[in-house]
């Protein structure tokens, strides 16, 4: 009796083990990913995932996020302890940077799909010197102006290409008075900053011209190109609504999506949103340029990328991975799951929301650029970036001149970042 | 037996005050002396490629010395200084007078006053800083709808984004929130004095406004400078309204930026800036010093001047 049983344990044992062993025989990597994007986990685990899997069934994925304000301790703290995941979303520049630097990111620099980005794409997650990606770039935001077509309809109005026709278009809205002519505040500061002087200044500076000359030192911020924005932005109080010295981010929203407002200088995050909320139809015009005919630039601001950590057990499939999302199909499925954040590489994506599809064409007719505070130049202190919102919002609300302004930021600059204190 | 007289009693070691003590001593060590302490020392340092060097006063040198770190903090020292005047002029008085109709007792529905002022300072900033932004808003505030029902909608600006009036906008927000405080602690005074002392001088012909002035601010001007100091301690800290209505930046072009907002700017970071400890901690320290010179002003010169009174 008990010699029988204890040959059936042994037996079922036995097949048990086999059966692991296959298992284990015929595959499986598991790739975690590490990200602070929560609000995208259905999105993952629905479209993407599934995706992947489908075309590489020995390879697993897991997508990990964490709160975003506690991403970066987080993922530093894993890091540090070894138990980080295989694959790394990445913050763009210097956050990313310091992990490369400190050897937990990977360099990327002979990953075949990286062919297909440009270098605007890639540099938000590169070395300095832009000879070590290491991070493949996921997805974009790219800045212009979202317009209430129904009003535009009302008025007989057109959207606008060159500034002349802009200001007219914002003359004729305001005679007509019926809308608040354009939906802006400055009492969070960042709005002026980044809807308006980053959103138009391009044009003047001649995009990624303008911004390397920045950063190497030849151009100034007292020079015309970054003083004629600042110009334009002077102009723009007297289109606001009433009282948008005190009108937060969300005021200026809310302004627009209720119809109250015809124009909302915009980035395209906002796309879903005002899908959901606006109840009229819209479209949407990149910055005008001066004269007719020139060539416009858009402020393409890279956001998101991907990295693999240089401690991972499973670098090809980890590569194989990244090269998937360098690919057109993942550029697709993702840019279609969240319209308003653009996939970065060269292939044209075409989009399902026409107002997504809007934004992204203009890759195609304009030269990209991405914020031109973003990259190096706020290192240090007085910080570029933050500057750069006081004094666009102290120009809107008419306390401080376009030149006063510039020298200031001039100043701030040049007192710690040696390529601007030249002579 | 018998030497036991001229003998000194053993005395008995009390072990239960030690005991007793102990909790709050250790407590009040670890999460107030040693954290002070330790921010005090901070400032004496700097980040040197990435090694704590020790530097002296460098750091408060460069936040004196350096006219950017310079313009900063005596920015944020004035706008503090001013957010301190308003509460001083506003909130206080207001709180006095109040206190002193609320101890008339001939005013119905007392109690109900009492709590009804008393209830805002218990509300999270939150709340309030949200509230008033909303009350305040130019496109669906009540402010401007209400001004606009007695046709006196000129009057009403954007407060809150204007730099000249944004700041005592907040100020005002605040004596709002905390003139509760100042009404109660002066309410309790009042009710302590003995109704000899107000009988006899109502026998004296001492009655109403002449009354409260000559006899009864005198018995709670002790309880005033305590108001006054506690006002002076909590205005030097403020941080949270400011935050919640204006953002760590401190729009418009940092006229509501106290000292409270400028450290947090400084040791943590914002946006791009990178936090700095050193700067941030040696920041807190001139805070600390700022708010024990008020201190030590008020405890060595003016409260010992304070007469009192035993009844």
């Amino acid at each position: 009796m008990q010699g029988y049983k204890g040959y059936l344990l042994g037996a079922t044992g036995a097949l048990a083990l086999g059966l692991a062993a296959s298992s284990l025989l015929a595959q499986e990597t598991t790739l975690t990913i590490e990200s602070w994007r929560n609000d995208d986990l259905s999105i993952w685990q629905d479209t993407l995932i599934p995706a992947f899997e489908a075309e590489h069934p020995d390879i697993n994925l897991e997508f990990t996020p964490t709160a975003p304000t506690e991403y970066n301790a987080a993922l530093n703290a894993k890091l540090e302890a070894g138990s980080a995941g295989d694959l790394i979303t990445c913050r763009p520049f210097d956050a990313s940077l310091a992990l490369f630097e400190q050897g937990y990111l990977a360099p990327l620099d002979d990953l075949e799909g990286m062919a297909n980005f440009s270098d605007v794409a890639k540099s938000a997650w590169n070395t300095d010197d832009g000879a070590t990606p290491f991070c493949v770039p996921m997805a974009s935001v790219i800045h212009g102006f979202i317009y209430n077509a129904d009003a535009f309809a009302e008025l007989g109005l057109e959207e606008p290409e060159t500034l002349e026709e802009f200001y007219a278009l914002l003359d004729a809205i305001k005679e007509d008075g019926g809308y608040v002519p354009m939906a802006m505040g400055t009492v969070d500061q960042w709005e002026a900053a980044t809807m308006g002087y980053q959103n138009i200044g391009p044009n003047y500076w001649m995009g990624e011209e303008g911004r390397l000359a920045l950063i190497s030192g030849e151009q100034s911020l007292t020079d015309e190109p970054w003083v004629a924005p600042y110009r334009e932005l002077a102009k723009w109080g007297e289109y606001l609504g009433d009282g948008f010295e005190a009108q937060s981010y969300p005021d200026s929203q809310n302004l627009f999506t209720l119809g109250r407002a015809a124009i909302y200088p915009a980035g395209s995050w906002e796309i879903a949103l005002f899908e959901e909320q606006a109840d009229f139809e819209m479209g949407a015009f990149p910055p005008p340029v001066v004269n007719e005919g020139d060539t416009c630039y858009i402020s393409d601001h890279t956001d998101i990328g991907i990295g693999m950590n240089a401690a991972t057990d499973n670098p090809e499939a980890a590569r194989t991975f990244l090269n998937w999302v360098a690919s057109p199909e993942f550029a697709s499925l993702y840019s279609n799951a969240l319209p308003g954040f653009f996939a970065l590489s060269n292939e044209p994506v075409s989009l399902e929301n026409d107002l997504a599809q809007e934004f992204v064409s203009w890759r195609e007719e304009c030269e990209s650029t991405i914020r031109s505070t973003y990259a190096i130049l706020s290192r240090g202190t007085p910080n570029l970036e933050n500057e750069t919102w006081n004094a666009s919002a102290n120009v809107i609300n008419g306390t401080e001149t376009p030149e006063d302004a510039a020298a200031r930021l001039q100043d701030g600059l040049a007192s710690w970042y040696e390529p601007q204190q030249g002579e | 037996m018998t030497s036991g007289v001229g003998e000194p009693l053993k005395r008995a070691r009390r072990w239960h005050i030690a005991v007793f003590l102990a909790p709050a001593v250790l407590i009040y060590t670890a999460i107030m002396i040693v954290p002070l302490f330790a921010t005090l020392f901070l400032a004496l340092f700097q980040r040197v490629e990435g090694q704590q060097i020790f530097v002296g006063i460098a750091n408060f040198a460069t936040l004196f010395g350096d006219p950017r770190w310079a313009a900063s903090f005596w920015n944020a020292l004035w706008n503090n200084t001013w957010f301190f005047i308003v509460h001083m002029l506003v909130q206080n008085p207001i709180g006095i007078l109040l206190a002193a109709i609320l101890s008339n007792p001939s005013l119905r529905l007392r109690g109900f006053y009492r709590t009804a002022i008393f209830i805002p300072t218990i509300l999270s900033f939150v709340i309030v800083g949200f509230v008033w932004k909303l009350i305040l808003s130019p496109l669906w505030g009540v402010a401007p709808s209400m001004l606009d029902a007695i046709g006196l909608r000129h009057l009403f600006s954007p407060w809150l984004g204007q730099e000249g009036s944004a700041l005592t906008a907040l100020a005002l927000i605040s004596v709002w929130q905390f003139v509760g405080i100042p009404m109660m602690l002066i309410y309790a005074a009042l009710l302590s004095i003995p109704d000899e002392v107000i009988e006899a001088a109502e026998c004296d012909g001492l009655t109403g406004f002449k009354q409260f002035w000559k006899i009864q601010l005198p018995l709670v001007l002790p309880t005033v400078g305590i108001v006054g100091i506690l006002t002076f301690v909590g205005n030097f800290n403020a941080f949270d309204l400011v935050y919640v209505s204006q953002g760590a930046q401190a729009g418009p072009n940092y006229a509501t930026d106290l000292l409270g907002t400028f450290l947090y700017r400084t040791f943590f970071g914002f946006q791009l800036q990178l936090g700095d400890r050193n700067m941030g901690a040696t920041i807190a320290s001139v805070m600390f010093f700022i708010i024990l010179a008020g201190v030590s002003i008020y405890l060595f010169l003016i409260q010992t001047r304070l007469r009192r009174y035993q009844f």
